[in-house]
């Protein structure tokens, strides 16, 4: 029997499965490109270049970057530049820490014996099996207990009351991140030799070279792996951004969210279309990582 | 001093393991006893949170009141009962269709050529990756009336020279689950390809050798030793559309209130976060006790890792 043969019936399904992930994404960056900006109809692409935009009705005739207008239109969007850089900031914040902190415990876990193991066994399974929306509330209420006890206990007024921003957004990404760098980390671990550490040892290397010199490079693609993994999850995160977030944190997804409840113009699918491509990106990244994990080069 | 941790295991572990430690156990076991003790709480006037112990939000829940509107001494009134009943349902129903549509896939990208396999499994993350507010305003500009399923219908009616008025899909419960089940299939795909593609191939031979035809083997062989893959990608599934209030605030409108959509209202329009606590603790229980009961049954696979 060959292993390869394929039944067509797997093959349709097979078919009709991607065209079902592709078909709205393609109809969203197509939209991207739309001459009307209600955006409810695709009413064909701008047909011209000029020097200012010129509509008519709610079509837009010609633009200086023509098909493109959306594109250029999003790029002077002030919100949205300011949604991102809040986005990228709690992302590379949030790994940095998560990664750190997350590396070290999959350490622990895969090669110590301590007392409270299993007490940080279990926490690292939490946010696994609860519904994200139940650790959001049950933050936003530690920080809206936290901030008001805080504020009336020791008079904060004016700009130094504590509230919802930019650090209870990260603080709170770090802790669903981290047990996704552990499990990625520890998995790298699980199928490590430790001969090369005990090789560095006999040697007369010292625990902290052994680390430097051998275990580190040995994990480090599980590490880069989880720190991506985590990146994305920030990057991607709506649910506790949505319930952490204040004046001044919001992120891209809480934008356009904000957007879907009012008017929708082609912008919103142009921003969706140059998220895609940079996602597109670092999934290769992630990809190509995985793939030297798999071949290690020592 | 450094002599001494250098020498103590069980010290360094523990040094290791704090960060992480202190951190979950601050911003997820607070928040849970936090929660479940605002649960027993009352909501003062102004929407702040009065601590006591009442089991008033949990009766409010179930729907028992003695204020009723015919002087009977006692009524239910089944609107979060419902709401409840409705959000488990929305969750059975899209994980068994996610399954049916993501075996096919996955066996396909498991069967494939090695060689291929990366390119298939990355057209699988594409979607995945793509922002999930993203996902539910694609869907959205598909389903409405003048969308793009309208007009493709549209064109084959006018092809065949039928009637045809556009369908009306948005803000309907249907519209729901085919958002659901486009956000998470790629969670479900994933770890059903992890234990497929581990089977080794004399099982296949040594099924055809016995004289087991297609249909036996897959029944005997490949569908038992993919189970693990099957539950994982089902609590990857089940346990967040359990509790996703975007999907149904944006496509279901005001026709599909969800558990998620009850306790987000609780706690930005209602303001009654007493309320709101005892939903998401109900909603947790809920979620946990099916796990529980399925992970039992099934096993708990090393697949959940791999999405």
């Amino acid at each position: 029997m060959n292993p390869h043969r394929r039944s067509p019936l797997v093959l349709a399904a097979t078919v009709l499965v991607y065209f079902f992930l592709y078909a709205p994404i393609a109809i969203l960056i197509l939209y991207s490109f739309n001459a009307s900006r209600a955006n409810v109809k695709f009413e064909g692409f701008i047909p011209a270049f000029s020097d200012r935009v010129v509509m008519e009705g709610s079509m837009v005739q010609s633009s200086p970057c023509g098909p493109f207008h959306w594109y250029c239109d999003l790029s002077r969007n002030n919100d949205v530049i300011e949604a991102a850089g809040n986005t990228l900031t709690i992302a590379f914040t949030a790994t940095i820490i998560a990664t750190t902190i997350g590396t070290m415990a999959a350490i622990a876990m895969q090669r110590y014996d301590f007392k409270i193991k299993p007490f940080s066994q279990l926490s690292l399974y939490i946010p696994i099996v609860i519904p994200e929306i139940v650790m959001g509330i049950g933050i936003l209420t530690l920080f809206s207990q936290l901030f008001g006890w805080a504020n009336t206990t020791f008079g904060l007024t004016g700009d130094a009351r504590l509230s919802l921003g930019m650090a209870t957004v990260t603080i709170s990404h770090i802790a669903f991140m981290v047990p996704f760098v552990t499990l990625v980390v520890q998995a790298r671990l699980q199928g490590f030799d430790k001969s090369y550490e005990e090789a560095a040892m006999d040697l007369g290397a010292n625990e902290w070279t052994t680390f430097r010199r051998v275990t580190f490079p040995m994990i480090l693609p599980g590490v880069l792996s989880g720190a991506l993994l985590a990146f994305t999850l920030s990057l991607d995160d709506f649910v506790i951004t949505f319930f952490t977030n204040g004046p001044g944190s919001t992120t891209l997804p809480i934008y356009v969210y904000g957007l879907l409840r009012r008017i929708i113009t082609p912008q919103v699918n142009a921003l969706s279309t140059v998220w895609i491509l940079i996602v597109f990106v670092a999934v290769l990244l992630l990809q190509w990582l995985q793939s030297r994990e798999e071949k290690p080069s020592h | 001093m450094l002599q001494r941790l250098r020498e103590n295991k069980s010290a360094q572990g523990t040094l290791l393991a704090l960060p992480t430690t202190l951190w979950l156990f601050v911003l997820l076991i607070i928040p849970l006893v936090l929660t479940l003790v605002v649960s027993f709480g009352k909501r003062s006037p102004d929407g702040d949170v009065i601590y006591t112990f009442t089991l008033d939000n949990y009766v409010r829940l179930i729907g028992y009141s003695t204020d009723c509107p015919n002087g009977q001494a006692a009524c239910f009134d089944p609107l979060y009962v419902n709401i409840l009943v409705r959000s488990l349902t929305l969750a059975f129903n899209t994980t068994v269709l996610v399954i049916a549509m993501a075996y096919p896939l996955a066996y396909f990208i498991a069967r494939a050529h090695p060689k291929r396999r990366n390119l298939f499994l990355f057209m699988v993350l594409i979607p995945l990756w793509t922002n999930f507010v993203i996902r539910v305003y694609a869907w959205m500009m598909l389903l409405r009336k003048e969308g793009a399923i309208n007009v493709v219908i549209g064109w084959f009616a006018d092809l065949l020279n039928l009637p045809f008025t556009p369908l009306e899909m948005l803000y309907t419960p249907g519209a729901v689950l085919v958002g659901m089940v486009y956000e998470f299939l790629p969670f479900m795909i994933l770890p059903i390809y992890t234990s497929l593609e581990k089977i080794d191939n004399s099982l296949y031979e040594a099924a055809a050798d016995l004289g087991a035809n297609a249909l036996k083997t897959f029944f005997r062989v490949t569908l038992p030793l993919s189970m693990p893959g099957v539950v994982a990608g089902t609590i990857l599934v089940f346990i967040p559309v359990m509790g996703t209030f975007i999907v149904s605030d944006i496509l279901g409108g005001r026709q599909v209130i969800l558990v998620g959509n009850l306790i987000q209202r609780q706690f930005l329009d209602a303001r009654d976060p007493t309320f709101g606590s005892a939903a998401s603790l109900i909603l947790m229980v809920m979620t946990l006790i099916v796990t529980y009961f399925y992970t039992r049954k099934f096993g708990f696979g090393e697949e959940i890792v791999a999405a």
